[in-house]
């Protein structure tokens, strides 16, 4: 399968959308270049402001042009919007509910060497506290597009997570993205795989070889819509499955797994296992040795499901 | 300045006095302090400076406030009754259950409010925010954030102040009220602002100090604006924490209370003094 930097689908796509949203303004922290919002930079410069590196401002910035009808997205790394500006976030945006879209690149681990200072493992259990926040976490270049134009369809505060790695395409033409609704990429009653992000990718091979080696015939959910979340299909996976793993690159606490937890819970038919981030900060190494570290691989999604069965 | 129209201010400021001291009795809580030394500042806003329509607050060319000092709130509620945005009755509900009005103002519940405050710090970005997209869609409003002297400690309020001079956004009105005093005491002891003048001109402001008592001043200040292409403005207005209540004049112990017992009535007994004395 082809890969696809998520950063260039989106900015490919931003520029689109400005074409036909003029009323669309693009909000950097200096980081252009990584978030790729550059691009709408040069499609639109008259509107397009860099912000510098003044977080806090650039959000509460984003405030005051929602309040006088402009449709701000903000640009920055996931670590710095979700928690150096949070507080603008939380009390001047989501609170009055304001129509401003934040789209985060470096999301999770995948800055890799860059350390823990730039990783993201937290963001998604900050953001799913907060009421009125939208938060969409998608697994590829096309399925990009799709939350964006979701976002855009919503009147109100969205947090859309990119990865800094180029992600497998993995659904072809047949995805079709809407927020609160899981995406069903292979069927099963065995057990259930539920991914978010570019994780979908592993959540789809592991299934794969499961089925074809060791006869267990795996459900896999992507979830790129985290917050809300699909309730009936969390549900339809626990009682047909029994089994339910989750695969994300975060946190185990609060994000996917802890949103998956607590709709079973409700119901309490399922055992659920959940693959993340094991509440450490991680260590030293490129995107994919820390993914291997912290057990995000086909390998140990295999032999996790292999454990239970 | 036009001596009726002097003669008016200070009458909307008396009853707004009043109205505030009703208030923190109806609810035995609020933030007098702060809302006492900022009321001629927004007497002269609501009824001599910026274009507001109480039966249209959304009237697009409005100018905009955003009282980035949300706690001041009770002031706030008092000049927007007053002007006609709500009724007494609900006016009197502050800090009851179920209000429309809680401790820190909320956009969606109270015509006139234009952003919800109450973190301090936020106020100066979003009406940066504002400025600029009146200069996208060429708009003459004027955007004004009223901060407090404790409350630009914030390091967000110097990261708008860069943003809205880089950005020539001479239609943003920044006003502080330096009535130096925050929750713990004096501004001076406890982080201290001075150089204040000259902080806010080495970042790119033009600065007006007056005396925020005075309507005169307020109004040439404000109308002086902007005073250089291109800069935005700030009023330093220098005030008294807790002005037209004795007891709570200069006193840091007033930041926030209500009133009950003796000191309801000596308040009371004060403010219906000066609405007397207009009789």
């Amino acid at each position: 399968m082809a890969k696809t930097s998520m950063r260039h689908a989106y900015a490919q796509h931003l520029v689109q959308l400005g074409a036909q949203h003029a009323n669309i303004i693009a909000l950097e922290g200096d980081l252009k270049e990584s978030t790729q919002s550059i691009q709408f930079q040069d499609a639109y410069p008259a509107r397009y402001i860099d912000c510098g590196i003044a977080e806090q401002n650039m959000v509460g910035v984003a405030a005051g042009l929602a309040l006088s009808g402009k449709i701000p997205f903000v640009h920055s790394f996931a670590c710095f919007i979700s928690m150096r500006a949070i507080e603008q976030v939380r009390t001047s945006v989501a609170y009055p509910k304001l129509n401003v879209k934040f789209v985060v690149s470096h999301g999770g681990i995948s800055p890799g060497t860059a350390g823990t200072t730039h990783h993201a493992i937290e963001d998604i259990a900050i953001m799913r506290a907060i009421p009125n926040m939208t938060i969409l976490v998608p697994g590829d270049a096309k399925e990009v597009r799709q939350c964006i134009d979701a976002a855009l369809a919503i009147n109100g505060p969205v947090y859309v997570r990119l990865g800094a790695s180029d992600a497998e395409d993995v659904y072809g033409e047949q995805n079709n993205f809407k927020p609160g609704m899981a995406t069903q990429l292979r069927d099963g009653n065995d057990v259930t795989i539920i991914t978010t992000g570019m994780l979908v990718h592993e959540g789809i091979a592991a299934a794969d070889i499961l089925r074809k080696e060791h006869g267990i015939n795996a459900r896999v959910l992507q979830m790129a819509s985290i917050k809300p979340i699909d309730r009936n299909a969390i549900i339809a996976a626990a009682r047909e499955t029994g089994k339910i793993v989750t695969v994300e690159e975060h946190t185990v606490l609060g994000g996917l797994g802890g949103a998956v937890a607590e709709v079973v819970s409700e119901i309490g038919c399922a055992r659920v296992v959940r693959l993340g981030i094991n509440d450490h900060f991680c260590g030293v190494g490129s995107a994919a040795c820390l993914m291997k570290e912290e057990g995000l691989t086909v390998e140990n999604i295999i032999t996790q499901i292999r454990t239970l069965n | 300045m036009d001596h009726n129209k002097i003669s008016e201010l200070k009458s909307v400021a008396r009853h707004a006095r009043k109205l505030i001291v009703d208030m923190l009795i109806c609810a035995g809580c609020g933030h007098p302090g702060g809302a006492l030394s900022s009321l001629e500042i927004m007497t002269a806003l609501y009824f001599d400076l910026m274009q507001v329509d109480p039966h249209n607050p959304q009237w697009n060319e409005r100018d905009r406030f955003i009282l980035s000092k949300g706690h001041s709130s009770i002031g706030l509620y008092a000049i927007l009754h007053l002007k006609g945005f709500m009724d007494l009755e609900t006016l009197l509900t502050f800090r009851q259950d179920n209000s429309l009005l809680c401790g820190h103002p909320d956009m969606h519940k109270v015509p006139g409010v234009e952003m919800s405050t109450g973190s301090l710090g936020h106020g100066l970005s979003v009406g940066a925010g504002m400025a600029l997209a009146a200069k996208f869609d060429k708009q003459t409003y004027k955007t004004y954030v009223l901060m407090g002297d404790g409350e630009t400690q914030e390091g967000s309020i110097w990261e708008a102040a860069m943003f809205a001079s880089h950005h020539k956004l001479d239609n943003l009105i920044g006003i502080v009220d330096r009535n130096m005093i925050q929750i713990d005491g004096n501004t001076e002891d406890i982080l201290a602002l001075e150089p204040y003048k000259a902080k806010w001109e080495s970042f790119g402001w033009h600065v007006v100090e007056i005396d925020g008592h005075d309507y005169s001043q307020i109004a040439g200040s404000i109308k002086g604006a902007p005073y250089c292409t291109g800069r935005p403005t700030l009023v330093l207005a220098n005030t008294v924490k807790g002005k037209g209540v004795s007891f709570m004049e200069h006193n840091p112990a007033w930041h926030g209370g209500g009133l009950k017992g003796d000191l309801a009535e000596i308040a009371l007994q004060e403010v219906n003094a000066a609405l007397a004395k207009e009789l």
